[in-house]
């Protein structure tokens, strides 16, 4: 292992600094500086077109940045082998692909490949019937994929991103565990559920970070939320911090109340009027 | 928790070797002169040293070891290329009607082999050999293919797409070789091109065959090697690399084995249709899509069903025969539309 060699930035997590894509004339991402702590979920937040998707192909990887440098557990992500990053961080894609209709349960044990020649089978084994219990995705575990519903496929990926970074890792590096608007296909128990189980693998010292749409969501699970507007950062701190109504005006163009929960969390409501109000304002 | 797909796998893989073994006998004692089985058995046990009921005549000798066998082993080794090639392409390229012919080394072999019967008769006496033909055809094949990948890369890396695209480009400039040769050709070279194009298992000999089922065997392995990771490839190529698959390996391996396997067995054979393509759906079906499974399986199907229609082309025209990629595309084309519709059927949607 080599995080003990000088000069490394010895911070566990993904980290990214002075993050910058330009595609075309379109500047996509400008000098973002993004942390997934381990211990925390954060949550991206931003409008259609803010570059949260970018910034993640970025984070995982898909995607090399003009500018600026991603670091996985202390090393840039570039030094890692492609295998050594499969055994510490996984990625659930906003729209999974599968081609050939493989079962449930073989889809949930692709994530246990680069465990491969590390691990036993009953190690495997356990890894993905306990993914499974966890996303309840095993009631149709011998299901064909194709029989089942968007979201049903979708808790399944989820269940093999949990496989793949089952086990905490030896020698002290954090696991990344990283989702691109997890809950889009997902009815309103299973949002929650899924957003519940990446609380708790952050509780468990992984370090998530999520995509999310709902604010209401992102500020009821997300330990900090980072908002991204026009390619960069705008904010980033705890929920309760970050979401003020003269932030939502502005960067989403509607009008909100604030409202503040029992357990302390805030919730954001929108009602029609209001955000009619704010369209109509936005006419010549 | 049992898995009840793996034990249908194993019986799906016991059936399909036992079939197999039927087929070659079948296909070894069947023809012009017809060897009874205990002949047949009695001098294949010979070979092996072991002495066993009544020897076979010399004439029954002759046929089976310098025509028969070496047919048969023709056909096993072209067809399970066949299928383990078409299985592999069609998980590169997570499209289940991918096909060998689909890098562009069918047609490429026919245009070698097309431009060597043509042009091949004004060559220097001492390169007129069986062997010619083949070794045009194979050269040709790979050239295509790795001129089709060259089409679809840039620096390190590929895209599945664009080589598509760049496949059926290529198919369609050797298509237009071919016909451009098809019109010097003389009526002789017609003759003979067409037996080519329609493909055919007879006419082998050991000499040619020999280098050729290496070829077949390394890249059969080759492919085979590969089998976990084109199930970590039924996620899309972003997804593999998440899990540790470097796809651009994958991708290259798979390409440079089909078209060793596939220039080997189309260099002997010519094109034979459906074969690939049939294949590894059969398999799916009886078996699931896991590749561990369909890969080993559908080069057991692809040896079954060209062994067959080997069979069968040498039986529907005795003492005549049809070319082989005549039935097994007369065969294979009705079979597939019955699966698609089968499929339509199946679907809700």
């Amino acid at each position: 292992m080599s995080a003990g060699k000088p000069g490394l930035i010895r911070l566990l997590g993904l980290l990214g600094r002075d993050l910058s894509v330009v595609v075309g004339r379109r500047h996509l991402l400008g000098h973002v500086d993004i942390e997934a702590t381990p211990g925390l979920l954060t949550a991206v937040v931003g409008p259609n077109g803010a570059g949260k998707s970018t910034l993640l192909k970025v984070l995982s990887g898909d995607l090399a940045p003009q500018s600026g440098v991603v670091f996985l557990n202390g090393q840039m992500l570039s030094a890692w082998s492609a295998e050594e990053r499969a055994l510490q961080r996984a990625v659930l894609p906003q729209t999974p692909e599968l081609a050939f209709a493989f079962r449930a349960w073989d889809v949930v044990e692709l994530g246990r490949h680069p465990h491969r020649c590390r691990s036993t089978r009953e190690r495997d084994h356990t890894a993905v019937s306990k993914a499974m219990c966890l996303t309840e995705t095993f009631d149709f575990a011998r299901q064909d994929c194709s029989t089942l519903s968007g979201g049903e496929l979708h808790r399944t990926h989820f269940a093999r991103a949990l496989a793949q970074i089952w086990e905490p890792r030896v020698g002290g590096l954090a696991r990344v565990l990283l989702l691109d608007e997890p809950t889009a296909s997902l009815d309103l128990f299973h949002q929650h559920a899924i957003l519940g189980r990446a609380a708790q693998m952050a509780r468990a010292g992984a370090a998530v970070l999520t995509v999310l749409h709902d604010l209401n969501l992102a500020a009821a699970y997300a330990d900090r939320l980072v908002v991204l507007a026009a390619g960069s950062v705008d904010a980033a701190g705890p929920p309760a911090e970050v979401l003020t109504r003269e932030r939502i005006e502005r960067i989403w163009r509607v009008s909100a109340k604030i409202a503040t929960n029992e357990d302390g969390t805030v919730r954001v409501q929108v009602s029609r009027s209001e955000a009619g109000r704010a369209l109509l304002r936005d006419l010549p | 928790m049992r898995d009840p797909l793996r034990l249908r796998r194993r019986v799906v893989v016991a059936a399909l070797a036992g079939a197999l073994l039927a087929a070659c006998l079948a296909a070894s004692a069947v023809g012009a002169l017809r060897i009874p089985l205990p002949h047949l058995i009695a001098a294949i046990a010979q070979c092996f040293g072991i002495k066993m009921g009544r020897p076979a005549s010399p004439i029954e000798d002759a046929a089976l070891f310098a025509i028969r066998l070496p047919r048969v082993a023709l056909g096993l080794g072209a067809g399970a290329t066949l299928g383990i090639a078409g299985a592999a392409l069609q998980a590169l390229f997570r499209n289940p009607l991918a096909d060998p012919g689909l890098i562009g080394v069918s047609g490429g072999a026919a245009f070698g082999a097309v431009g060597w019967i043509v042009l091949g008769a004004s060559a220097p006496a001492w390169m007129h050999d069986p062997f010619s033909t083949p070794l045009a055809a194979f050269t040709t094949g790979l050239a295509t293919a790795a001129g089709v990948y060259w089409i679809a890369s840039r620096g390190a890396r590929s895209e599945i797409a664009t080589l598509l695209l760049a496949g059926l480009a290529m198919n369609a400039l050797t298509a237009a070789g071919v016909g451009y040769l098809s019109y010097l050709g003389t009526d002789a070279q017609l003759r003979a091109l067409t037996f080519w194009l329609l493909g055919g298992l007879g006419g082998a000999t050991w000499r040619e065959i020999w280098p050729m089922l290496l070829l077949m065997g390394v890249a059969g392995l080759g492919l085979l090697s590969l089998r976990r990771s084109y199930d970590v490839l039924a996620l899309g190529e972003r997804s593999a690399g998440h899990l540790g698959l470097n796809v651009e390996l994958v991708r290259r391996a798979t390409i440079g084995c089909v078209a060793l396997g596939a220039g080997a067995s189309v260099a002997l054979t010519g094109i034979i249709g459906f074969v690939g393509l049939v294949a590894p759906h059969l398999v799916r079906l009886l078996g699931g899509p896991s590749h561990r499974f369909v890969l080993p399986a559908s080069a057991l199907m692809g040896a079954l069903l060209l062994v067959l229609a080997d069979l069968l082309a040498r039986m529907a025209a005795a003492p005549a025969e049809l070319p082989v990629g005549i039935v097994t595309s007369a065969l294979g084309a009705p079979f597939f539309i019955a699966l698609l519709r089968r499929r339509l059927a199946g679907s809700v949607t």
